[in-house]
């Protein structure tokens, strides 16, 4: 038994030494096999680690779908801020509704309206944006982000914070008609 | 049988023995020498040492001021941790408590304010001494990059800091410094939300970033200044030189004790009584409350980071927040590992030629730095000129292409008309891009008012 266990080591050695292939040998495998345990066990230390630290949603905070009331709350060409939601619910001319994320493309200050110029002014680094979020004024590399709205049957204006949608230009199908 | 006890006759006495084990004061070198093999904090250094490289105008000490600010820091940091709860609702009434409530409040927290501001300069001026004293050559390379990894550790420590306060400034950097995250490509946006705990700062960032601040971040330094501390030691000190002077042939040794201790010592008594002194009067800033609906005009990185935000005012955010910064630092870390053709360690600024190139690039980024910041402000427009190309070209790819471009007419006409070596024109380009960087902190934060406006000081206060 244990010399049969001798000649069999003694042959694999001779035939890596010899050949030098890729060939696998019991030694290679086992080192593979290592090997591949170690990296699955990395991963699943990377996944546990990620999920631990993971942000998780949380309901009827920032994130959430938010009611705005109304359509008939809204007149035409106005800017509405929902501080809790982040947003500008802003009713067009034509009486389409957007929800604009006050979030500055360029680098995440809180975007004020100013009524009285009629477009958004960021105060951190002078970019400016149109009433539909289009970019006036640089440094912004696009339009201010919007949230999906929907009207329910009722006649209310229901913003997911969820997802914002980020655009290269404005779209007339953005805004949103009772 | 009896045995001859050896130990001293008194009980405390043989307690103290036991502890302290050398006969002190050491009476000769033999005696010293074990000492600071055999002490667990003197053990960092080599029981002697290279009498030149103790020259206190070769390292300025700046190295061990680093060290004396980190141990400030953990001190302060940990007596903070007992007066500061990391949420929304109790961090900013925290920070008035240390004002009003808790004695030596306000000095502690300046402690810790100043010496980790002073930290980024000092480590940086530590970085900036290695290489023009040319100490980064071989062996020391990799100790180079551990320094590089140190300073990007100590500046990841401030920022982290930097939101602890829960004031508007502290806030609106934080908002701004992560946001430049999500301008990576593909996994920025990911990371963004993960260090932030959510879509924009929050409790949840408060919670993550007091952990890095007092658990990740200070692990990871203790863990690598070790590695760092251990491999000066093991790569042995580079020796100053005079200029055209040949490296010595033998270099005369002294005992650690007293040569470098007593220096050591001495200075970080002094460097302790001005950063006192320095808190005691001058107190670290604290704005109103935090305030996410309203952001503050202008709102401005910590300072450290505003040569970068000055570079995002003119290039496209990718160049100015990922690829420029990345070029940099992966130059830096090259450098040592480049092939030297100077003989030049332990000379300040490499040679005659080297200082002269060295002084043409500072002259040249003192000049050049705002004349292009004015140019792309009040002349190019070259988004304007160009609008039919998306932004990440006409902002981003042109003016790399045109930045690249003057960096390396300066190269052809500073090499010819010095008959500069390679090692001479790396250090006055080095020279040219760290004193374009420092110009651009100082017009971000001296000359940048509302609405990041370019005026004057006195009108930016």
């Amino acid at each position: 038994m244990a010399d049969e266990k001798t000649t069999q080591a003694k042959t694999t050695k001779e035939t890596t030494d010899n050949t030098e292939t890729t060939e696998t040998t019991r030694r290679n495998f086992l080192k593979y096999a290592w090997v591949a345990l170690g990296a699955v066990a990395l991963g699943e230390g990377a996944l546990v680690t990620y999920q631990f630290f993971a942000p998780k949603a949380s309901e009827g905070e920032f994130g959430g779908v938010f009611n705005a009331g109304l359509v008939d709350d809204y007149p035409p060409g106005s800017v509405t801020p929902f501080n809790a939601g982040r947003f500008y619910l802003v009713r067009q001319e034509d009486g389409g509704f957007l929800a604009l994320y006050r979030k500055c493309t360029h680098l995440g200050c809180a975007v004020p309206w100013d009524q009285a110029e009629g477009k958004f002014i960021c105060p951190c680094h002078a970019s400016a944006f149109e009433a539909d979020g289009e970019v006036l004024n640089p440094p912004a590399p696009r339009p201010l982000d919007r949230f999906p709205i929907t009207i329910n049957e009722n006649g209310e204006i229901l913003v997911d914070t969820g997802s914002a949608i980020q655009r290269d230009h404005p779209h007339a199908d953005d805004a949103i008609y009772a | 049988m009896t045995v001859q006890d050896p130990r001293p006759e008194s009980l405390p006495n043989r307690v103290i023995d036991s502890i302290q084990r050398d006969d002190l004061p050491l009476q000769d070198d033999r005696s010293r020498m074990k000492f600071v093999m055999n002490n667990l904090v003197l053990h960092i250094h080599p029981a002697k040492v290279s009498k030149p490289a103790l020259k206190f105008t070769y390292t300025w000490g700046l190295g061990g001021l680093a060290i004396l600010l980190v141990m400030l820091l953990v001190m302060t940091g940990v007596m903070l941790m007992f007066a500061y709860t990391p949420t929304p609702a109790s961090a900013y009434n925290d920070m008035l408590r240390l004002k009003t409530d808790v004695y030596f409040g306000s000095l502690i927290r300046n402690l810790h304010h100043w010496s980790g501001n002073l930290l980024v300069v000092v480590a940086f001026l530590h970085m900036l001494r290695v290489f023009y004293t040319g100490g980064f050559r071989p062996p020391r390379e990799f100790n180079w990059v551990l320094g590089i990894v140190l300073l990007l550790l100590v500046v990841a420590a401030n920022f982290t800091g930097y939101l602890l306060p829960w004031d508007q400034l502290a806030y609106w950097a934080v908002t701004v410094g992560t946001s430049l995250l999500d301008y990576i490509p593909v996994i920025g946006p990911a990371i963004s939300r993960l260090i932030l705990g959510g879509p924009e700062v929050s409790g949840a960032t408060l919670t993550n970033f007091y952990g890095l601040h007092v658990a990740i971040i200070p692990l990871m330094l203790f863990f690598i200044i070790s590695f760092h501390i251990w491999r000066v030691r093991k790569d042995t000190l580079s020796n100053p030189r005079n200029l055209d002077e040949e490296p010595a042939s033998r270099i005369e040794k002294v005992t650690t004790i007293p040569h470098l201790v007593s220096i050591e010592f001495v200075f970080a008594l002094v460097m302790l009584a001005l950063i006192i002194t320095w808190a005691s009067w001058v107190n670290a800033p604290l704005e109103e409350a935090a305030n996410p609906d309203h952001s503050p005009n202008p709102a401005k990185a910590a300072w450290y980071f505003m040569g970068l935000q000055e570079l995002l005012l003119h290039f496209h955010p990718v160049f100015g927040a990922i690829i420029l910064p990345s070029l940099a630092l992966l130059s830096m870390s090259i450098l040592p590992y480049l092939r030297f053709d100077t003989d030049s360690e332990g000379v300040w600024f490499r040679s005659h030629k080297g200082r002269r190139t060295a002084l043409v690039g500072a002259i040249t980024g003192i000049i050049g730095a705002p004349i292009l910041v004015l140019m792309d402000e009040y002349v190019i427009d070259l988004p304007g000129l160009l609008p039919s190309l998306p932004t990440f070209i006409s902002n981003g790819w042109i003016p790399l292409a045109i930045l690249l471009l003057l960096i390396y007419l300066y190269y052809e006409v500073v090499r010819r008309m010095f008959k500069a070596s390679a090692c001479e024109m790396r250090q006055s380009i080095f020279t040219l891009l760290v004193v374009s960087f420092v110009m651009l902190t100082v017009i971000g934060v001296a000359f940048r008012g509302e609405g990041m406006a370019l005026m004057w000081p006195w009108e930016v206060m």
